[in-house]
């Protein structure tokens, strides 16, 4: 039952990545695709802890703590050096 | 058995949770409009399949493991600070678009 | 509270709240409740606040956990009624949502108190921060569906705004 709810998962979650990727492409303004890379981070995260639990391997915890701490940062860094052209001020 | 039908429900709904935050960033209008989607929708939505693996966790091994819930507080502390961000770059944008 | 700026105990616990929450992590990080684990979260949660006792702006002086537990109670429920309804919005019609911008006046004079408030809009209902202007005391907010901009100022202020003034005496 776990395997099938996680295959269904997968599936949904793939969904969004596509859907996400769709809004990076197009746009249209800098915070869209800036959010849309935001989004991708998250989506990253919820992938590796569902592998994680497909695996049924601890390390995926790891991973998904620095994707969340990396796609945190990354996205402070942009909108920081779009609103004041300076990342550290 | 108990434990694994709840852990496939909240992956499930985890899931779909993560679409809908998604399906929210290519419907919606505006850049603000569109922020509303994953920031609220997305970090549930993981927030419920972290909860799932936990679960899933303690049917396997039977030790409760509160390690995995620190993606969640993490990502729910953060998320408000980016959408927040994010917002302000978009004020600057809407307003540079108005002077051209 | 000490009536001195800066008594010994204060020197050595600059944030007491901030130690207890390090502990707490440190704990969930390990996942483990042994002794040793507790000493060197200990020991963490005392050196962080004060070698990063710089940065932070102001010391919470007054912190009512009852209240505190149970404004978490109300934000945690809040996000699930949040989710249904974004649910509602994003699968339905997105041509008739009314989306606006509206100023909610604040109350307090804490920065650090109004932007937890900020955070808590921002995963509630339909209601996004955009900006905190602590100068002329307003936030900025950007709602997804708004009828009636008053209805929803009301709601901020009586839901969040009144349990946190309460929990951190401000």
């Amino acid at each position: 039952m776990l395997t099938t709810a996680i295959t269904i998962s997968l599936v949904l979650v793939g969904a969004a990545v596509g859907l996400t990727l769709i809004r990076l492409a197009l746009g249209p303004t800098m915070p869209d695709r800036i959010l849309a890379l935001d989004t991708l981070a998250i989506d990253a995260i919820a992938l590796v802890v569902i592998l994680g639990l497909l695996n049924a391997t601890a390390l995926s915890f790891e991973a998904a703590l620095l994707l969340a701490i990396m796609g945190f940062v990354g996205t402070v860094a942009l909108c920081k050096f779009l609103i004041g052209r300076s990342i550290i001020d | 058995m108990i434990a694994e039908a709840i852990a496939s429900l909240l992956i499930v709904t985890g899931a779909a949770f993560v679409l809908l935050g998604s399906i929210g960033l290519v419907r919606l209008p505006d850049i603000f409009t569109r922020l509303h989607g994953p920031t609220k929708a997305t970090t549930l939505g993981v927030g419920a399949i972290v909860a799932a693996s936990s679960v899933a966790a303690y049917a396997v091994n039977g030790d409760i493991s509160l390690r995995e819930l620190t993606i969640p507080l993490f990502l729910f502390i953060t998320a408000p600070v980016s959408a927040h961000l994010i917002g302000k770059v978009a004020l600057k944008d809407a307003a540079a678009r108005r002077q051209n | 509270m000490s009536p001195r700026p800066d008594s010994f105990g204060r020197r050595l616990l600059p944030q007491p709240v901030l130690t207890l929450a390090i502990v707490a992590l440190w704990m969930m990080l390990q996942s483990d409740a042994g002794g040793g684990t507790l000493l060197l979260g200990l020991a963490l949660g005392l050196l962080i606040p004060i070698f990063t006792s710089v940065f932070w702006p102001s010391r919470l002086r007054v912190f009512r956990a009852g209240a505190a537990v149970r404004l978490v109670g109300i934000v945690l429920y809040d996000i699930l009624v949040a989710n249904i309804a974004v649910a509602r919005v994003v699968l339905g019609n997105t041509r008739n949502i009314r989306p606006a911008f509206v100023d909610v006046p604040l109350d307090m004079d804490d920065a650090y108190v109004a932007t937890i408030l900020g955070s808590i809009i921002t995963l509630t209902p339909g209601t996004l921060t955009i900006d905190i202007d602590m100068d002329r005391r307003i936030v900025h907010i950007h709602g997804l569906d708004v009828p009636d901009p008053a209805a929803v100022i009301a709601d901020i202020k009586s839901r969040y705004e009144t349990p946190l003034k309460e929990i951190f005496g401000c």
